[in-house]
């Protein structure tokens, strides 16, 4: 007798927890050979505030951690993700249809960038940081610090993609409410699962699935978003809309552009989501 | 026994303003074709000239003379030589500086000590500082190779015309763009001066270009097609729409808009320093300043201290004449803006906080405000919350230094905060949970080329300054 398999609920990652929508809609999901694999949870406009309140709450204490011990987390993310490569293969395997040297690939270069970013933590500040001569008699430095929370629409690629867009924005500080790939969004549940089990703090990463075109606008009007990176939108007039709500609290935004996963990753997808602070102070006896 | 001043008045012969300007397009002042208008003196209400409205037919002429200078000329030019042109220009400026000063108060109504001794040397400084880095871009951590982004569409503010200026148009013409310069249409006269020097420096035509007028040309300005980048200092409400303007376009931008600054004076403060800060704060310029510090936040321990020796000192506070060598406050640069300061000040009465000001005459022609201060202020008062832009401080008070980060961090605003105390790691800490781009501590309003400026939150983004300020013209 065969023994029937054991699945997966897939439900949102919201305040280092695993909740339904709220809305108790969800979505199929197909494989790539179009044969159901599971309900995703479509997230509503409250799920998307609620993760914004959870990903706010989280801000103080992450963006107050040490920048080692930063790196710290997002390096154990990376070793746990590694025990984990046959499970994501084989998700990246059903949900896309690459093969299996394809899917290697991908998982390989995921855990390699969050070491590679893991190790940014406490180098940014001194390269993007700077000791100022100004002409008088002041000590005075600038240096950047995290831009609070950011709203991120990830890319295709449901694990290098995701993995991709969050780990720059919080490995500075930043915390995060990413929309996972539409069609692909359960590996971004399982690699949610990932998160919830390396150290890092509730709420600095939660992930949505649902739809885009029905979440984005939320979260790039909302007043208690700080940054918004639109890697993930493929419609400019989706784009354009975004960019345009995004003004109203002069968000930060990272617009769409063409880039290759497997490229190393541009510099300003950290420095996009930093503020850089001057202090000034008078030298005296 | 009382003192009087004796006038010292500064002579305006240095300056020679025409009845009547054109615009700056490629190299040559041309006529506009919008409806023209008149800068007038805030100090006296004199016109002092007429100026031509750039319509869009004008902004586009600019923009292609820009376009064509940046592809033919300034691309090709080696860095070294872009540096040696701003080196040209940064001396030329110091060799008029008198006649730059003695202009800007007249149009602006700054004090000359201002003029003189802060926006003119700091213009030059500017200039030079950018000028070093034409030729090293490719040291700057900005990439091994960084590339010029075009033409750069410039709009600034009225408070320090030709400081904004050079803060624009020195780093983008560094990094090999070229510009189109809006200055606002209540203070175009020096920008017009700086066309002479780019003249006199031999700068190729089309580099810069500077078209005069209101809001509706810098709207046809930063929503022209062919524009790469837009740079603006100004309200956030124009910042956010210029942001909602370039929304899905190529365009960079930077902002550099309102704030609402903390200055935060704990009880150990060196109160004499702390009483000259806070005035410097919000009396530079006649408030006049996106960073001033227009929330006084004192521990409630010396409030009352601090508050007698701050009245004090208005009391010593000269306002009148820009031109005289002796006068702290100038004259409020528009009619438009004195309305907004005397109704938000009228707001904070109704509100409920009480109004002081030192017993002080105001010139009976031109614009005025005496320095003031409100004190019972709360958190919720409008006056507490929006940005006056005028010399007008709102005081109120603190326990603990977290309940101190916590006041001074409610606000969408986050462009500077100060900090008075004498504890070291105490300012370390404090200027770590300021959620603002400039922090002063036992200092105020202090800038330099070499130190990066801007907000945070609605403050805007993007820096200008140091390192910092090439990011933006360069991609």
């Amino acid at each position: 007798m065969t023994r029937l398999d054991v699945k997966k609920t897939y439900k949102l990652y919201i305040g280092g927890e695993f909740p339904r929508s709220e809305s108790g809609r969800s979505y199929v999901v197909n494989d790539a050979k179009g044969r159901f694999m599971a309900n995703a949870a479509q997230a509503s406009r409250k799920d998307a505030r609620d993760a914004v309140k959870a990903a706010r709450a989280a801000f103080a204490g992450w963006s107050g951690k040490t920048a080692y011990n930063r790196g710290q987390v997002l390096y154990r993310i990376a070793e746990v993700l590694e025990g984990r490569r046959d499970q994501f293969e084989a998700e990246l395997r059903a949900s896309e249809g690459v093969t299996a040297a394809r899917a290697r690939t991908y998982v390989d270069a995921a855990v390699d960038r969050l070491v590679w970013y893991a190790g940014w933590a406490d180098k940014i500040a001194q390269v993007t940081g700077n000791a100022n001569p100004v002409a008088g008699p002041y000590f005075n430095h600038s240096a950047p610090e995290p831009t609070g929370v950011v709203a991120v629409v990830a890319p295709k690629g449901p694990l290098l993609g995701l993995v991709s867009v969050v780990a720059p924005v919080i490995v500075t500080g930043n915390t995060c409410v990413v929309i996972a790939s539409e069609p692909h969004p359960l590996t971004a549940i399982t690699l949610g699962e990932v998160m919830a089990t390396s150290d890092l703090p509730g709420g600095v990463v939660n992930v949505l699935t649902g739809s885009v075109a029905e979440i984005a606008p939320w979260l790039a009007s909302h007043l208690d978003v700080n940054g918004l990176d639109l890697t993930g939108v493929t419609d400019p007039a989706l784009a354009t809309d975004l960019e345009i709500a995004a003004a109203d609290n002069l968000k930060r935004v990272r617009r769409p552009g063409v880039e290759e996963l497997l490229d190393p990753p541009p510099l300003d997808r950290m420095t996009r989501f930093l503020e850089t602070k001057t202090v000034w102070h008078p030298l005296g006896i | 026994m009382k003192f009087e001043y004796a006038p010292a008045p500064e002579s305006r012969a240095i300056v020679d303003i025409k009845p009547s300007y054109g615009l700056f397009v490629n190299g040559e002042f041309v006529d506009g074709h919008g409806k023209s208008f008149k800068t007038i003196s805030p100090s006296t209400e004199e016109v002092l000239a007429e100026i031509a409205e750039a319509d869009e037919a004008d902004v586009d002429a600019a923009v292609k003379a820009a376009r064509r200078a940046y592809a033919r000329v300034w691309s090709k030019m080696s860095g070294a030589e872009r540096g040696k042109y701003l080196f040209r220009i940064a001396r030329i400026i110091q060799e008029r500086s008198r006649e730059f000063a003695v202009l800007e108060s007249i149009d602006n109504g700054k004090p000359i000590k201002e003029s003189r001794d802060v926006d003119v040397p700091l213009v030059a400084a500017h200039f030079f500082y950018y000028a070093g880095w034409a030729d090293k871009l490719s040291y700057a951590g900005l990439g091994s190779d960084p590339q010029p982004l075009g033409v750069a569409g410039q709009v600034i503010p009225w408070n320090f015309p030709l400081l904004m200026l050079a803060w624009k148009i020195a780093p983008a013409l560094a990094c090999g763009n070229t510009v189109v310069l809006k200055p606002a249409e209540t203070t175009p006269l020096t920008a017009l001066l700086f066309a002479e020097v780019c003249q006199q420096a031999d700068l190729p035509p089309g580099v810069v270009n500077i078209v005069t007028g209101a809001g509706e040309t810098g709207r046809a300005l930063v929503s022209h097609p062919d524009v790469d980048k837009v740079a603006f200092t100004g309200s956030t409400e124009v910042g956010r729409a210029i942001a909602k303007a370039v929304a899905g376009t190529e365009k960079k931008v930077t902002l550099e808009l309102g704030g609402k600054a903390a200055n935060i004076v704990f009880d150990d403060a060196p109160v004499d320093q702390a009483v000259e800060g806070i005035v410097n704060g919000i009396f530079f310029n006649q408030g006049h300043v996106c960073c001033a510090g227009s929330r006084l936040l004192v521990q409630e321990s010396v409030a009352e201290e601090v508050l007698d020796r701050l009245k004090r000192r208005m009391k010593t506070l000269r306002v009148g004449d820009p031109l005289d060598k002796n006068t702290d406050i100038g004259a409020i640069n528009s009619g438009e803006q004195l309305a907004k300061i005397r109704a938000l000040s009228e707001i904070a009465e109704s509100e409920g906080a009480e109004r002081w000001s030192p017993p002080c005459e105001l010139p009976s022609n031109g614009f005025w405000f005496a320095p003031t201060i409100f004190t019972g202020v709360s958190q919720a008062h409008r006056i507490a919350r929006e940005e006056v832009f005028g010399p007008v401080l709102s005081v109120l008070t603190f326990r603990t230094p977290k309940e101190a980060v916590e006041k001074a961090n409610n606000t969408p605003f986050g462009l500077s905060a100060g900090v008075w105390t004498d504890k070291g790691s105490r300012i370390l800490w404090m200027a770590s949970q300021l959620r603002a781009g400039v922090v002063w501590s036992n200092t105020f309003n202090r800038f330099d080329p070499a130190s990066p400026f801007g907000g945070y939150k609605e403050s805007g983004y993007g820096r200008e300054g140091g390192r910092h300020g090439l990011e933006g013209y360069v991609r």
